[in-house]
């Protein structure tokens, strides 16, 4: 079987950068959250918030190291899979992947040495500062590389000549016109992940009952959490949508299956999209809906992807990740309402509450990916939107080499993913050997005072 | 702005040695873990905790600069340089993920965790110096430049090894400090003999090289290189087999000589290429990205690199001195 250079090089560079966002979408939350553990802890003086601290930061080691590692296999492959990217792109592209690292990723690196061993050498305030100074860096992280995405997505602020793309304006470039709403989603997104990863593990715990203290606290603060962030999030996602819609109506009409030009377009809830044909098949449509949800008028015109001949991303993926996307997003806010409900009336969780949280632990990583690749295949076939085609930017090596190079990776995920979740697992379901110790030293507290 | 390009040639090379000196002794002490036991396990790899995941953000750095400022160099060298690439990332992955699972996971698994942080050393140590080696080789593939690619393969290794022995001495103290001599004693020679081969070979397969070392007046004044690398070179001779220094705690000198050869290597090697980024091939003026993205690029790296600097001197001075236990605060 013969295989195209091409395809295979999307396929390695898809499964790099997915397996990659899957960690730095916990840790960017998880240490905001982690953030709000210490300070509550500082406050209050409640062991249970110090022992959260700790349960979860070393999850967070965990799940930093992965997206390190990870990571630095993004750096390399702009180079060895797209050079065509860096040698037309690399004066926008360069200086903006050099600010990641040089503002964020020493810092995260640096300071979290300090959050998981730091404790007896330094004062609490410098480890406190510390835990900000990691949670700044890797939102700094976040905002370097979503500008950078932004602008492939919606250049502005450059000036091509001879066929590479110089600067004009590096404000434009750096605040281009979708920048704002994705970095707000990927943000809320993160945060929301976190919430259901937390509160999904922590239901767990208390479920199996090996649980330590704090655990029903961080349970509570991840349902709190994703019932106030998960209408933000719908709010945050319809704007992006509209920018979209601005900027890249292609993607829109893949995302809603507007296959021809029309007035007042209905919104297909589900069917199966055929590109042959031009169609979708077995649609359920609701009339008006879409030119009502992307105009606010329900007679507007929404362009059709038969005005993007050639230029349109493949319709059925980008179509069918946005409804796995929206999906989770409305389970979501179904579950943290039911569950906050529970707690704002000061009951207990039913059998039921615990597992449904513990069912939607990795929810957010679902929605994460599907989000993405909504946005990245709904770019195509373009690599920079309207200026690269990915094909033009593609190294030449034989099939026969990224082949091997993609089967590597694809072992080597498959066997870090199931060790992560393994690993997890096992943190959770192992009765804390600190619990006693934790126990011991609060009989000291109170003996000392005695 | 014609010195920008020249500006961040320094700062890549820059970033590139401090990696080397870094992330070369937590590489070193990932291959030198199957010779201990799992209590000297535990503990040698405690003495990197804090530090292995910022040292591997130097080759990050590294990178990084390339693609700000040289965008044609970092595609030519890395398309060039596609297979061992792809190991030495199959080899960082594994080692460094490797590194938080073996404290986290089932006590049975823990064997499969070591393992693996020696393997993954292994290979990402072998990988740059494949790369290494073709990088000098100017990317070609003839046998001759295979060959002393090959050489390099094995050197790098050595070097890190030996390395990871210096911070030992510096770390430790006891059996571990004792085991450390011991590897140090063994891995000394080849190092030397390696480096040398090394610098005779360089010129003889490189012709730009040799014309550039081979020439008066220049061969005078470059002749403190060879000659402070050898300084150096002795005095880890010395600390090796002084048994009252070895007695005093002075191991770490070890560690600072190699430092010092590092340094001598580095120099050498960037007067080997000046001015070309990939030799006979590309110059860094040709591989230069727009004078707009360098000037950019310039604000960021003069600002960020002295705070990466300061604050990575502020965390090594929050756990200097020897290392006893380090386990997360919770289980302690």
């Amino acid at each position: 079987m013969e295989f195209d250079p091409i395809i295979l090089a999307r396929i390695q560079f898809a499964l790099n950068i997915s397996f990659h966002i899957l960690f730095p979408t916990i840790s960017i939350g998880l240490c905001w959250v982690l953030m709000f553990f210490r300070l509550r802890f500082t406050q209050t003086q409640n062991i249970k918030w110090e022992y959260a601290y700790y349960f979860w930061v070393k999850i967070f080691a965990l799940t930093f190291a992965i997206g390190v590692v990870s990571g630095i296999v993004m750096s390399f492959q702009f180079g060895t899979n797209w050079p065509g990217f860096m040698e037309k792109a690399g004066n926008v592209a360069g200086p903006l992947l050099g600010y990641e690292v040089l503002t964020a990723f020493f810092l995260e690196a640096s300071f979290l040495a300090i959050m998981l061993f730091g404790k007896n050498r330094v004062s609490n305030r410098v480890h406190l500062i510390s835990t900000l100074i990691v949670a700044l860096g890797t939102s700094m992280s976040a905002f370097w590389i979503l500008s950078l995405n932004s602008w492939m997505q919606t250049p502005d602020g450059y000036v091509m000549k001879d066929g590479v793309i110089h600067i004009e304006n590096w404000i434009d470039i750096i605040f281009n016109p979708s920048f704002p709403y994705r970095l707000a989603h990927m943000l809320i997104a993160s945060l929301l992940t976190v919430s259901f990863l937390i509160a999904g593990v922590s239901a767990w715990r208390a479920r199996s009952g090996v649980h330590g203290p704090g655990t029903i606290k961080v349970m509570k603060t991840g349902v709190i959490l994703a019932a106030i962030l998960t209408p933000v999030q719908i709010f945050v996602g319809d704007m992006h949508g509209l920018n979209t819609l601005e900027h890249q109506p292609a993607k829109i009409a893949a995302i809603e299956g507007i296959w021809h030009t029309e007035k007042g377009a209905p919104l297909t809830l589900f069917g199966i999209p055929n590109e042959e044909e031009q169609r979708t098949d077995y649609a359920i449509k609701i009339p008006k809906l879409a030119s009502l949800i992307l105009a606010h008028d329900i007679d507007a015109e929404l362009k059709g992807l038969n005005e993007f001949e050639n230029e349109h991303p493949p319709v059925a993926p980008v179509f069918w990740s946005f409804r796995v996307m929206v999906g989770i997003g409305m389970l979501m806010l179904a579950v943290s309402w039911f569950c906050a409900f529970t707690i704002i009336r000061k009951k207990d969780f039913s059998k039921f509450q615990y597992t449904l949280l513990s069912a939607m632990t990795f929810s957010g990583w679902v929605a994460v990916l599907a989000g993405w690749y909504v946005t990245e295949i709904g770019r195509q076939p373009y690599v920079v939107y309207g200026l690269l085609r990915t094909s033009d930017v593609v190294a030449d090596h034989a099939a026969g080499t990224v082949l091997t190079t993609l089967i590597g990776y694809i072992i080597l995920y498959a066997f870090l993913l199931v060790s992560y979740i393994a690993t997890l697992r096992y943190m959770s379901t192992k009765p804390a050997r600190s619990l006693e110790l934790l126990q011991e030293k609060a009989q000291d507290d109170t003996e000392k005072e005695l | 702005m014609e010195w920008l390009p020249l500006f961040f040639a320094a700062a890549m090379g820059f970033a590139l040695f401090m990696y080397i000196i870094l992330d070369g002794y937590d590489l070193g002490i990932g291959m030198l873990i199957p010779f201990a036991n799992d209590e000297e396990k535990d503990l040698m790899i405690s003495t990197i905790g804090p530090f292995w995941d910022a040292n591997e953000t130097w080759i990050v750095l590294g990178v990084g600069i390339m693609l700000m400022a040289f965008p044609f160099a970092h595609s030519m060298v890395l398309t060039s340089l596609y297979l061992p690439v792809a190991i030495m990332l199959l080899g960082l992955i594994l080692r460094g993920v490797s590194f938080d699972f073996r404290v986290k996971a089932k006590t049975d698994h823990k064997k499969l965790w070591n393992n693996l942080f020696s393997i993954g050393s292994l290979i990402a140590s072998m990988a740059q110096g494949w790369m290494l080696g073709n990088y000098v080789m100017g990317l070609t593939h003839s046998s001759l430049s295979m060959f002393f690619t090959l050489a390099i393969t094995i050197m790098l290794p050595v070097l890190y090894i030996m390395m990871g022995c210096g911070w030992l001495l510096y770390k430790t103290e006891g059996d571990v400090y004792w085991k450390a001599v011991r590897w140090a004693r063994i891995a000394v020679l080849p190092l030397g003999l390696g480096l040398l081969l090394i610098s005779i070979a360089t010129p003889l397969v490189s012709e730009t090289i040799a014309a550039k070392w081979f020439r008066l007046p220049e061969a005078i004044g470059l002749m403190p290189i060879p000659l402070a690398s050898m300084i150096a070179y002795g005095a880890i001779i010395g600390v090796l087999s002084s048994k009252s220094m070895l007695n005093n705690d002075k191991g770490w000198i070890v560690y600072v000589a190699l430092i010092a050869i590092c340094i001598m290597c580095g120099i050498g090697l960037g007067y080997s290429l000046y001015p070309d980024i990939v030799i006979d091939k590309l110059t860094i003026w040709e591989a230069a990205s727009s004078k707009d993205a360098m000037q950019f690029a310039f604000y960021g790296t003069v600002i960020a690199v002295p705070c990466i600097f300061a604050y990575t001197i502020f965390i090594y001075r929050v756990f200097r001195g020897k290392t006893t236990e380090l386990s997360y605060e919770s289980d302690r």
